[in-house]
């Protein structure tokens, strides 16, 4: 099956019926690996274990980030080619993506605390990301506003675009500006400043959040492309009510 | 493994990722099964679409 087949809501939902409990196997194997190699991983010389919040503090942010960056993508599709599995792709991901900006938030908090000595700084990089987690909750609320799904996809879309403009401060926020977070030491010019010891696992956490998102995300398609059927069905039984002028 | 000083924040991040993924988890299989609910109590009232394939 090519790619583009996918982009029939019928073939979608029989290749995620197929594709999701491989999915969920791939991803629990990822983890198994990952929070093996966290549990081995060596403490930081200056933060101790305290470094073992890395391990889901910063996939987390990853992941919150490439959510809205998936949105935006889709966002894409609604606007400029009209498809509605963009708008299912865009709709089905905000949740998933505002839980992984959550925990990114929550962690970070707990992280914080007993290095920096607070939960919470309004530096530029946690202003940011909290600015992401509102957009997340604003595109949730107007996709349960607007009833017609292809009038909500747009309204989202235009949102979620303008939103797109917090990525990239996001993540140039810390060379920007002077922030209590620290500077990138993975994804930066000259590579990872991280030992491999502490690095490997991180990367493999990441991948099995980015597994797990996928899952979660092939399955959340899947379920709005069931509402989009079931919402279809009741609009043709009202029309065909009695009464109902048809 | 010791967890030094600060063991109780490494714990408490620890557990709230894994509530906030059981939480995700849930809620999409129970998504799931709510919409194939209402499409089941649909076909059985003999609401199907114009094509007639199943859904």
């Amino acid at each position: 099956m090519a790619i583009i087949d996918l982009a029939n809501p019928t073939r979608f939902l029989r290749f995620a019926h197929r594709a999701h409990p491989w999915l969920m196997e791939i991803t629990a194997a990822a983890f198994v690996v990952g929070l093996y190699l966290t549990y081995g991983a060596p403490d930081d010389y200056q933060q101790g274990a305290t470094v073992k919040i890395m391990f889901i503090h910063v996939p987390s942010a990853w992941l919150g980030m490439f959510g809205w960056a998936l949105m935006s993508i889709a966002a894409l599709g609604t606007l400029v080619w009209r498809h509605p599995l963009a708008d299912v792709a865009a709709k089905a991901a905000a949740p998933i993506g505002a839980a992984f900006t959550f925990l990114c938030l929550v962690t970070g908090a707990l992280w914080g605390r007993p290095m920096w000595g607070t939960y919470w700084v309004w530096d530029a990089r946690l202003t940011s990301v909290l600015i992401l987690f509102l957009m997340y909750l604003g595109v949730i609320a107007l996709w349960r506003t607007v009833e017609d799904p292809s009038r909500a996809a747009r309204a989202a879309a235009i949102l979620t675009l303008v939103g797109a403009i917090n990525l990239p401060i996001i993540k140039f926020s810390v060379d920007w500006w002077n922030t209590l977070h620290q500077p990138a030491s993975v994804i930066k010019l000259g590579g990872p400043s991280i030992y491999p010891t502490i690095l490997i696992p991180l990367l493999v956490m990441a991948l099995a959040f980015t597994l797990l998102f996928v899952t979660l995300h092939v399955a959340a398609m899947g379920n709005e492309i069931l509402r989009r059927r079931v919402r279809a069905l009741m609009l043709m039984q009202a029309q065909s009510a009695p009464g109902s002028g048809e | 493994m010791t967890l030094g000083p600060h063991a109780d924040f490494i714990i408490a991040a620890y557990s709230i990722a894994a509530l906030v993924i059981v939480g995700l988890v849930v809620w999409v299989e129970l998504d799931n099964r709510a919409q194939r609910r209402h499409l089941k109590n649909l076909h059985a009232q003999g609401v199907t679409r114009r094509s007639g394939q199943p859904t």
